[in-house]
């Protein structure tokens, strides 16, 4: 989230799609309510489903699932058409008087550059002209044809009301009541908030799902404002804190990178990591990543980094591919590639795609280990369920070792809510029987690599042997040392750059910001953007004060808000060029003349002039990306491509199937069903009684939703002479699964391009083990095919064919 | 530690006697005596308040949790969970599911023990944590041995490990991602990743 939860409350439009926060964040969804009740906001849903979000909506326009961006590049159209843009936001802050190289084109569906054996692009022409004071050539008046603004104008012309009904089966009237509504906030004093989850991000195109929609809400001001913002409205409790703190194949804490082997030395990597500014006065933040990189360093490996040996650069592991992602593990698996496995408090055979593969793939490691308070379906992969896991458990030489982990009520810790809110909570129990907590089995794990790697020797033992480990017991590491290596602290005397005389934080202190952090070996920090959460003055995670000045949302002394404790990002860009908020009735922050003072921490130098300094403060350039260059794999705009699987061709472009450069591994494709045979369009969802595959060994919830069911329309029902809580069987080329089905007016059948689509809801919270009834989820049917930047699983849109069955063999 | 005694433990009799002398002074003397025969001792009274977080999903509701016995000494349990009316986000309000959180505390499928499925057996047997811990830590240098490229075809050192995998959690805290990354980066293990990606 750009912004909280308690700032939700701000607003005037709440935008829910891609999502369904009634139902999967009912708690968080309180402040739409609220936002609703006192301000008079509305509240627009557009999903497949009528959902429970749906139901409390002042509008609902439904849409096929896989074609947002289509939806969201129609709405971009009519903006600009009707003039419907916040003209001084979108020229003082966003790139759209920026000048695009000669060469940069759009045309079938591809940018310029495709390369269809590769399945990449060359990207070089993505990028702006360069004056030759070396900064981006712009054009303020917006003439100019090759200027971002005029070449997004014409990449959305095809994107016509007429044409969002044939790609989305959003009938016209509805599409443009939905547009009409969000345009109304194109103005200074109204503003949208935009909350999305999953069901943007599982898509092969999912990033720029987000990103469709970010370019709106910057065409329209309303980033770093109240009550404005992107909320991605996070899955997992503390989903966003892993993320921060790089727990993925190419990620370094605060959203640094591993290097790759072409970058061969320290010098290589850091160099090309320069980040100069691309227009004047720019404060381009990462500059300073040769601060973060090192005081991680030093984190990791403490003395044994040191500036003679480039900061020990070499006890990273350098990727030869992007990224090792799960995709990929599980490819490696199956191909015989792969021999050991972690699933730490992680379920992947119900959630991960293509059940089949999953446990084929398992099922030829050397070793797995689970660790996880629960039963899981993973950590039983081997044993026969009958229909529910029909495996040759004898012919499975895997072996498999289950350990016993905390929950939450044993547990001491940090957690990083959706609005970035670092929250401490306590432990209140002892761990039932033999349990033991996480950092515990990690230690253990790591002394017993590092004794024998002492005793033995073997290959590369030094990131091992030298990996910092000051902890009072090695044995456990404390929840409260952990916190402070993740806030940095000085390694030595840090002496004011200005009067070397001076120290200004003695040797062994707590860092009381990033500010502080240094390039050159003197100071060490876990993750960069923490700074500031456990300070000289203490564990500011674990503040209390409930106080909000004016009833702003904010929230500032309740626990700690990466980064720095801001509240909101971009809020510079809550004010206009002179430094005064765009809405009064809704400061933020605001410059005196001398400094931005206000209510959040500045999302700038305090003493930044704002006509000088931009307020995207992270990017080159200052400011926003309407186009973004090459930093995106499947173009600078979003275009829309249709799922893998879909009822129909692409309409803009016929002859491309699914995202042109996703990576599709080559038996998955020949898993890919076509709607001739699997002519109906599948998508996976949650329930609000439910939690993923936790909640079916909770007694209540299994209660209240006992039983796996699939959903579809009265219409398909009636057509396949399936009952309202009769059996049927869906399936594809990947598996088959049986479920009573759900009849019901939720879901409709939409005409698309001519032709009757029908949609099959499939929700995802059942397996063999647990409280609840055993059933299937719909990852025994989803493609093993993912993101395009990331390689987020498409679980969202996929083929299905159904017919009436007599339930399962042992029901 | 944020632990402090009930604020409800003060009833802890007092409102029994307040509520039966009330009955009383109105004559009800045999209703008085069944009343008093029919209540228990309140549920929450001598237990621990303790601040906790909804392990669920990211809007991180705030809950308490009361729990009996002494954490120090091995032996607290929680007993309720309510939500924590101090809290900016939930207010004291929670879900279907954060509600029930009690009964995911006690699950009957809680993990209890270290166990092992050998190659090609049919069941878990039970492993004690020294020898569980002992056969991973071997299995794992076997293959990093075996299996680690400490230079690409051109001499690059890449110190890269791709025949091991491991999935973090993403409800665990940041101090354990924290350890978990240090312990999984330092042996040069790339396929590396959490529930982000899901």
């Amino acid at each position: 989230m750009t912004n909280s939860w308690t700032d939700i409350r701000n607003t005037d439009l709440v935008i829910i799609m891609g999502g369904n926060a009634a139902e999967a964040h009912p708690c968080g969804f309180k402040w739409v309510t609220e936002a609703k009740a006192n301000r008079g906001a509305k509240l627009i849903v557009v999903d497949p489903r009528f959902t429970r979000s749906a139901s409390v909506a002042d509008y609902y326009a439904p849409i096929r699932q896989g074609t947002d961006i289509a939806f969201l590049l129609g709405v971009i159209k009519y903006c600009i058409d009707n003039d419907k843009v916040q003209w001084d936001y979108v020229r003082a802050f966003t790139n759209a008087a920026y000048i695009v190289k000669e060469g940069f084109d759009y045309k079938d569906g591809l940018f310029t550059g495709y390369d269809s054996e590769k399945r990449d692009y060359d990207r070089s022409t993505w990028d702006y002209e360069i004056g030759e004071d070396g900064y981006v050539v712009t054009d303020e008046t917006l003439q100019n044809p090759r200027c971002v603004w005029n070449l997004l104008k014409k990449h959305v012309s095809v994107y016509t009301p007429e044409m969002v009904e044939r790609i989305c089966g959003t009938p016209k009237d509805k599409f443009l009541k939905v547009a009409e509504m969000i345009s109304e906030c194109s103005t200074p004093d109204k503003t949208m908030t935009s909350m999305y989850a999953l069901g943007w991000t599982q898509h092969s195109k999912g990033s720029q799902n987000i990103r469709s929609m970010a370019m709106l809400q910057l065409i329209l001001g309303n980033i770093g404002v109240r009550g404005g913002g992107m909320n991605a409205l996070r899955g997992h409790s503390n989903i966003q804190g892993l993320t921060d703190i790089g727990l993925m194949s190419n990620l370094i804490p605060g959203y640094l990178n591993i290097p790759t082997e072409r970058e061969v030395a320290y010098a290589t990597y850091i160099g090309s990591r320069g980040f100069k500014p691309l227009r004047p006065n720019q404060m381009s933040y990462w500059q300073n990543y040769p601060k973060f990189f090192v005081s991680f360093m030093k984190a990791m490996w403490g003395s044994a980094a040191t500036p003679e040996n480039d900061f020990a650069y070499h006890f990273l592991p350098k990727l030869d591919v992007a990224s090792y992602d799960v995709l990929r593990a599980f490819e490696m698996m199956d191909q015989g590639q792969m021999f050991g496995y972690f699933c730490q408090g992680f379920n992947p055979l119900l959630a991960f795609p293509n059940r089949g593969k999953l446990t084929r793939s398992l099922s030829k490691l050397k070793y797995l280990v689970i660790m996880d308070p629960l039963e899981t379906e993973t950590a039983r992969f081997w044993e026969n369920h009958g229909t529910h896991n029909d495996v040759d458990t004898a012919s499975i030489q895997t072996e498999v070792y289950q350990l016993p982990s905390t929950c939450f009520a044993e547990d001491e810790g940090a957690l990083v809510n959706s609005g970035r809110w670092l929250q401490w909570h306590w432990a209140a129990q002892n761990p039932p029987g033999d349990a033991k907590a996480d950092t515990w089995i990690m230690a253990q794990l790591h002394l017993r690599l590092k004794k024998m790697y002492q005793e033995e020797g073997g290959k590369f033992p030094d990131p091992i042997l030298n990996l910092t480990w000051p902890y009072a017991n090695p044995d456990e590491p404390s929840p409260d040392e952990l916190a402070r290596e993740l806030n940095g602290y000085a390694v030595a005397d840090l002496r004011d750059p200005n009067d070397p005389t001076k120290v200004v934080l003695e040797a062994g202190k707590q860092v009381p910001n990033f500010g502080t952090l240094r390039a050159d070996g003197s100071t060490a920090c876990g993750c960069w953007i923490y700074s500031g959460c456990y300070t000289e003055d203490g564990n500011m995670m674990a503040r209390r004060d409930n106080n909000d000045p004016d009833a702003t949302g904010a929230y500032s002394n309740w626990a700690f808000s990466w980064p720095a404790n801001r509240r909101i990002l971009y809020n510079r860009a809550s004010c206009d060029l002179d430094g005064k908020p765009w809405d009064p009735s809704r400061k933020l922050i605001e410059w005196n003349g001398e400094k931005w003072v206000g209510y959040d921490v500045p999302d700038i130098a305090v003493t930044a002039n704002p006509r000088e300094v931009g307020p995207f403060i992270m990017n080159p350039e200052g400011q926003s990306r309407l186009f973004t260059r090459g930093m995106m794999r499947d173009g600078p705009f979003p275009a829309h491509y249709e799922p893998f699987e879909s009822p129909v061709a692409n309409v803009v472009a016929p002859a491309i199937r699914g995202n042109p450069v996703a990576r599709v591994f080559a038996s998955d494709r020949e898993e890919f069903g076509d709607a001739a045979e699997f002519p109906y369009a599948a998508t996976s969802y949650r329930l609000t009684e439910h939690f993923h595959y936790w909640t079916k060994h909770v007694w209540v919830n299994a209660v209240l939703q006992p039983e796996f069911f699939v959903e579809i329309s009265e219409e398909l029902a009636a057509e396949k002479g399936i009952e309202k809580g009769g059996w049927c069987r869906v399936w594809n080329k990947r598996g088959s699964v049986h479920a009573k089905a759900v009849v019901t007016k939720r879901i409709q059948p939409l005409v698309c391009d001519g032709k009757p689509v029908h949609i099959v809801g499939i929700p995802l919270h059942w397996g063999f083990t647990g409280a609840a009834k055993n059933g299937w989820g719909p990852n025994t049917l989803t493609p093993f095919v993912g993101d395009a930047n990331i390689e987020t699983p498409e679980f969202k849109a996929f083929l299905v064919n159904i017919e009436r069955s007599d339930g399962p063999a042992t029901a | 530690m944020n632990m402090e005694i009930s604020r409800r433990s003060f009833l802890k009799g007092a409102g029994a006697g307040v509520a039966a002398t009330t009955i009383g002074a109105f004559g009800f003397g045999e209703a008085e005596a069944a009343f008093v025969e029919g209540l228990r001792p309140y549920k929450l009274a001598g237990t621990t308040e303790t601040r906790n977080t909804c392990p669920y999903c990211s809007v991180a509701c705030g809950v308490i949790i009361y729990s009996k016995g002494d954490i120090t000494q091995g032996t607290a349990e929680a007993v309720h969970l309510e939500g924590d009316v101090d809290h900016p986000t939930n207010r004291g309000t929670l879900c279907p599911k954060g509600a029930a959180l009690l009964d995911f505390i006690k699950s009957e499928t809680r993990l209890t023990k270290p166990k092992v499925r050998r190659p090609g057996s049919n069941k878990f047997e039970e492993i004690s944590w020294e020898q569980a811990l002992d056969e991973i830590a071997r299995h794992m240098k076997e293959d990093r041995d075996a299996n680690l490229i400490e230079r690409n075809m051109d001499g690059v050192p890449v110190n890269r490990w791709t025949s091991t995998g491991f999935l973090a959690a993403s409800a665990t805290t940041n101090e354990t991602a924290w350890l978990t990354y240090k312990v999984v980066r330092s042996t040069g293990m790339v396929a590396f990743d959490n529930q982000a990606r899901v």
